[in-house]
């Protein structure tokens, strides 16, 4: 199995911590992983992408066209960064409004769970029960567990369950 | 062995307390922070014990790595590429004079440019002073090079470059970790004056010497590039690249399955260029074609005016080499199909901005109240984001704009006194690098400025490293406390304020003051700290009052608060034609209320939360 996975957000996001997560899942599944990840001036609420290949590649970074899926955390992503993904693969996108993605309100989930800081990991779920990752939610669960710091651990796996349980929109 | 997915960076901080490295130097700078970070953990994890420090710039981190290797040890300084500038003195005669235990100089480069001034190819640099230079394509090979680096830096008694890029950097990877290994050596610096204080008359022979090390390296098998050998009709045809750039070709060969038809090179050691490689490349191919970023230092050694790559500008002569640009230049290279081009559209994504509640928001636009008509010199740090607003109009290298600021002045005040109000903007940590010969040189000459130190008490940008002022050094022990108001008044200021920029109207007299003090008979450069911690800091964070901010009906729509204050939390609604506040992003820090003119934005103070 080969994914190639591009996360689109704003700096502050969590987009670095879901790329985190998706690199470790890769290494629990025995799978080589490689990451490109945006740090520095853009990280201040700047538009960042980062990109994850699992399964064996030599470079970072994906070209337009060629992701096999996105997970987008603001609906303005994906006019910047949807072109990534190609046309048969998967785009997630943390939204209330319909288009042609799968999408989900994480951000109103996360809100009511009391941390706006779970709301990549709602999404990370919801992408995860829909089977658009290379990886299921009993890896990711472990992942959640070895890689959170001790203050958050709980608040994190209690939003990737919801965004499994979520139900969402379809395309 | 152990699988672990590293950082490029982390990669590289693994590799220097694997190799038994005893004291890592560094200055925090993209792409290369959090290589000192990484090993401090590393370091703590197997209990090595490693001498490891923020210092104060990067020359200092290097004159400190040096001294320590000339006592037999280990040693490394990690730095971005224009920090090497800065630490250029030391670098350049180390080549010389050398050193004992194993020296490895990490410069990361930043093609593109992704997060600095300029897109300098630090290879060049090596070349120019003679050093050996490795150039890892991925975060694991990072790794296995900083160890080739030491040692061969002991064995021939040079320092050695390792010269990752963003892309490897901040590449993350699932690289094999073995145990740090130990080495006992004691420290042992003999002294031989011809050698360590190397006057003219021994750098004759210092010159040949090295040349002569050089040579050999040239020479060496083990730096032979490594060949995927092409099977096929393309005898005449070879490709060449270097780091990251071998990564992106590698794939798209093999995407259109060249890979395996084509012979392709890939050099871990660009200089020097082995010196048998180049004869055979020269000698053995018609169509040549290099890859590098982001100088054509490898193509320069081939000294072969048929080679395609950057000088030719078959490639670009600039800029970082990404996989599409690769792409387009194989397929016009190789016997490749050039499929119609679909220009991808690129869509300017949203500009970076200071935080909601940033202390540094709030000093910029009391300056620019304050002195509506004035120049703005700037520095290297978050706080050059103020030029999102009006409140930074010049922005040039570490600790520039002191001296900037002076030159601006001395041109003002020949026309006349009736010159602009010059104010200055510098944070706490580039201050302490570059800032303080600047200040003695400023007030010295009779320059007449406005310097307001942003002081939040921290090194934002890079991930927050702490400064001398904080009093905690790299691996979280205490240190002596330096202190920013005692390094001014030495300076010979004779105006120092400091006060919370987040209290505006205070702030904005304490600049009227110190304009005041400036053009006095006897005034000169006058100094302001804007002392707020980071609002990332979590610990001052929640000290912090914090307020409900609302924007009430008498919002008028003129959007002054979203082009002098331009705070992301502030948001325009084009259908109601008024802003409000964006309460997920808005951090409460109260001080948005004294910029509306119509006092539509309103501050209540909430509970403490516990």
């Amino acid at each position: 199995m080969k994914q190639r996975i591009v996360i689109s957000g704003r700096g502050g996001q969590g987009v670095l911590f879901v790329t985190r997560l998706l690199a470790e899942a890769g290494l629990a599944l025995g799978m080589d992983v490689l990451t490109s990840e945006t740090h520095g001036m853009a990280m201040r609420g700047g538009t960042v992408i980062s990109h994850v290949k699992v399964g064996g590649f030599k470079s970072p970074l994906i070209r337009r066209g060629s992701a096999d899926m996105g997970l987008f955390l603001t609906l303005s992503d994906i006019t910047i960064h949807g072109d990534f993904v190609n046309t048969a693969g998967y785009r997630v996108v943390n939204t209330n409004l319909s288009g042609e993605y799968l999408f989900v309100d994480a951000t109103t989930e996360a809100r009511e769970m009391g941390s706006l800081l779970v709301t990549n990991l709602v999404l990370l779920g919801y992408a995860i029960a829909h089977r658009t990752l290379f990886c299921d939610a009993m890896v990711m669960k472990k992942v959640i567990e070895k890689i959170s710091n001790n203050r958050n651990r709980e608040l994190n796996l209690v939003g990737f369950q919801r965004g499994l349980e979520l139900k969402g929109g379809q395309q | 062995m152990e699988q672990r997915i590293l950082l490029g960076n982390e990669a590289i901080g693994r590799g220097l307390v694997e190799s038994g490295c005893t004291l890592i130097a560094s200055y925090p700078g993209t792409p290369a922070s959090e290589i000192l970070e990484s090993a401090v953990v590393f370091a703590k994890e197997s209990r090595a014990k490693i001498h490891t420090e923020w210092s104060v710039n990067e020359k200092i981190a290097y004159e400190v790595a040096l001294g320590h290797s000339y006592t037999g040890k280990r040693s490394a300084v990690a730095m971005k590429q224009v920090g090497l500038n800065v630490a250029a003195d030391p670098f350049m005669r180390s080549a010389y004079l050398g050193v004992k235990g194993g020296l490895v100089v990490i410069v990361a480069d930043d093609p593109g440019p992704h997060s600095s001034q300029t897109e300098q190819d630090s290879r060049y640099f090596a070349q120019f002073a003679r050093i050996p230079v490795f150039d890892p394509s991925d975060p694991a090979e990072a790794k296995v090079m900083i160890e080739r680096a030491l040692d061969l830096s002991e064995t021939y008694e040079l320092p050695v470059m390792v010269r990752p890029t963003t892309r490897v950097c901040h590449a993350r990877q699932n690289v094999p970790c073995r145990a740090p290994q130990e080495i006992y050596r004691k420290a042992e610096f003999k002294k031989n004056p011809g050698r360590w204080v190397a006057t003219p008359q021994f750098l004759t022979t210092l010159h040949r010497e090295l040349n002569e090390k050089v040579d050999i390296i040239g020479s060496l098998k083990n730096f032979l590039p490594f060949l995927t050998k092409g099977k096929g009709a393309l005898a005449e045809y070879c490709i060449v690249s270097s780091g990251v750039a071998y990564a992106n070709t590698y794939e798209i060969l093999d995407e259109l399955g060249f890979l395996g038809k084509v012979d392709f090179f890939k050099v871990d050691l660009p200089y020097p260029l082995n010196r048998d490689f180049i004869q055979k490349v020269n000698t053995g191919y018609k169509k040549i074609l290099v890859f590098e970023e982001t100088y054509p230092v490898i193509e320069m050694q081939f000294a072969n005016q048929s080679i395609c790559g950057r000088i030719s500008k078959d490639v670009p002569d600039y800029g970082e080499l990404t996989p599409e640009i690769i792409e387009s230049i194989l397929r016009k290279f190789l016997p490749a199909p050039v499929p119609e081009k679909q220009e991808a559209k690129e869509i300017k994504g949203v500009r970076p901005s200071l935080c909601p509640g940033c202390p540094h928001r709030a000093s910029f636009y009391a300056i620019r109240q304050t002195f509506p008509k004035g120049i703005f010199p700037s520095d290297i740090g978050c706080y050059t984001l103020g030029m999102n607003f009006g409140a930074v109009d010049t922005c040039h290298c570490m600790g520039a704009c002191i001296s900037q600021g002076a030159g601006l002045y001395h041109a003002y005040a020949a026309d006349g006194p009736d010159y602009p109000t010059i104010v200055v903007t510098i944070g706490d940590s580039t201050f302490f690098h570059a800032g303080i010969p600047a200040l003695v040189n400023a007030v010295f000459t009779k320059a007449r400025f406005i310097l307001v130190i942003l002081d939040n008490s921290t090194t934002a940008m890079t991930g927050n490293q702490p400064t001398p002022q904080v009093g905690i050094m790299a691996d979280g022990c205490a240190g002596n406390t330096v202190f920013i108001p005692d390094l001014v008044k030495a300076s010979g200021v004779k105006f120092l304020r400091q006060a919370d920029p987040y209290d505006l109207p205070v702030f904005q007299n304490l600049l009227a003051e110190a304009d005041r003090f400036c053009r006095k008979d006897d005034g000169g450069v006058a100094v302001i700290i804007a002392k707020h911690p980071c609002i990332m800091n979590g610990q001052a964070r929640k000290q912090q009052v914090v307020y409900r901010i609302q924007v009430n009906e008498e919002c008028n729509g003129c959007k002054v608060c979203l082009k002098r204050f331009e705070c992301p939390s502030l948001v325009f609604d084009e259908n109601k034609k008024k802003v409000f506040i964006d309460q997920n992003s808005c951090i409460g820090c109260g001080v948005c209320p004294s910029v509306c003119p119509a006092g539509a934005i309103t501050a209540e103070k909430m509970e403490v939360e516990t």
